[in-house]
């Protein structure tokens, strides 16, 4: 059986959105690039743009905030976090079932800053009668941080005025449950207030979700303990949010992570797939596609078994396994 | 890990030896934080010859940083020479690079930190 691993929000601390300056950059840049191609189609200009330019010029890594879909085929659908990505995950549920048809959610939460809950009060899903939505976390404020974000004068719906049925439910780190068809367990992770990473078991595959989350490689119970919780895994979803040296020195303590770091945990616990995530709101395409290249390199230098397969996160990039 | 040290007038030259990784990151610190203390305002200036290094991780760029913080906290200098090609390449991916001043060889470090120090240098190799 396939899984699909679809990102629909990737950016962290805030959402960000392609400003005018930078599309008229990628259009004279695309411009100049066709200069002497016969492109007198729409199909042909788009299969040229697709195979001859470079992602950062052609695409944008996109700017909505954290939400990862975990998708197995089955009817009940599993989410990370309610970034604002999970809009257009809703919109795209909408437009795929029609609003009639009674949905189940099960949504993980890493923590509850407001990067990753903000795009809850938007998930329409949420104002429809009949969907039920689990949300899973091992905060105990859980529902309460949901709740108070549509408390007046933040928004003008109180989360009570919401169709579907919502539950919440406190999970424990380290224990493992069954949920919609996969064995998930939590690790307590380094971050202001608590995050907590996720590993997704199902069919023999394994997927991490760990974002928010600062590792510290200078102290061995923590590496044993990251390793561990990434051990063997088919996908590592990363927090690579900063460069290394910002990650140990001014942003130290700020909780987030670096490509370097994932790169070597992830070749540490023997993993396939690592995918950058949680990218600088800072950060432009141009920059996060060489982010990429450098860590791509990175990888290559400091291989000492298997090539690990190094991919960006996009908002709308979809990893099958 | 070996950390050798050469002294050229206000100027200590260490020399850190082989791969600085997980397992040799403690003899990295061990052999700077035996001279972190002398390097302040008016003391030693620190360059770090990085000729005999051909890998560095994470743990040991951290190691770096915290002795750069601290000799920089206490008004002294440090910066890096000679990185061989690999190592400037994972000093560009990590950004050590904007952190650290690297020149290309320890005599031209020392052009830039010390006269007094160049000179002994010079001296010493007979140029």
């Amino acid at each position: 059986m396939a899984l699909w691993v679809t990102f629909w929000g990737t950016r962290g601390s805030i959402p960000v959105s392609l400003d005018s300056a930078s599309i008229r950059d990628k259009l004279a840049h695309a411009i100049v690039a066709a200069s002497g191609k016969r492109l007198d189609t729409q199909e042909k200009a788009r299969a040229w743009v697709d195979s001859e330019l470079d992602f950062a010029v052609s695409h944008t890594f996109g700017g909505n905030s954290a939400c990862v879909q975990l998708d197995a085929g089955d009817d009940e659908h599993v989410l990370c976090d309610l970034g604002s990505g999970v809009r257009a995950f809703g919109n795209h549920v909408f437009t795929r079932d029609g609003p009639a048809k009674a949905n189940v959610f099960h949504v993980f939460q890493s923590h509850l800053h407001w990067d990753h809950i903000m795009g809850f009060p938007f998930f329409a899903p949420a104002y429809v009668p009949g969907n039920r939505i689990r949300i899973y976390g091992c905060h105990t404020n859980l529902e309460e941080a949901l709740r108070r974000q549509q408390d007046p004068p933040s928004f003008p719906v109180p989360f009570d005025r919401l169709g579907a049925s919502i539950e919440f439910v406190t999970l424990q780190p380290g224990r493992s449950y069954d949920v919609a068809g996969w064995s998930v367990t939590a690790k307590l992770q380094s971050h202001s207030g608590d995050s907590y990473g996720y590993r997704f078991v199902r069919d023999g595959r394994i997927i991490v979700y760990s974002t928010d989350s600062e590792h510290r490689l200078d102290v061995p119970e923590a590496v044993e303990g990251a390793a561990t919780f990434f051990a063997d895994a088919d996908l590592v979803i990363f927090d690579a949010m900063y460069s290394l040296a910002e990650a140990v020195s001014v942003k130290e303590d700020w909780g987030h992570s670096s490509n370097v770091v994932g790169v070597e945990l992830c070749q540490l616990a023997n993993v396939k797939h690592l995918v950058l995530f949680h990218h600088e709101p800072a950060n432009n395409d141009e920059r996060i596609a060489q982010i990429w290249r450098e860590t791509l390199r990175y990888e290559e230098i400091s291989r000492t078994g298997e090539p690990l397969r190094i991919s960006v996160a996009y908002d709308g990039l979809e990893i099958e396994l | 890990m070996h950390v050798s040290q050469e002294r050229y007038g206000d100027a200590l030259v260490l020399t850190p030896i082989g791969r600085v990784d997980n397992s040799t990151t403690d003899g990295l610190k061990s052999g700077l934080d035996a001279y972190v203390a002398s390097c302040r305002a008016g003391g030693n200036r620190l360059v770090l010859d990085f000729s005999k290094v051909d890998y560095i991780s994470s743990v040991g760029l951290r190691v770096l940083m915290l002795a750069g913080k601290e000799i920089r906290e206490q008004g002294g200098s440090i910066v890096v020479a000679a990185l061989q090609p690999v190592v400037r390449e994972i000093f560009e991916i990590s950004r050590f690079n904007l952190v650290f001043q690297c020149f290309g060889s320890v005599r031209e470090a020392l052009t830039k930190v010390s006269p007094t120090a160049l000179a002994a240098y010079d001296s010493a190799h007979g140029t």
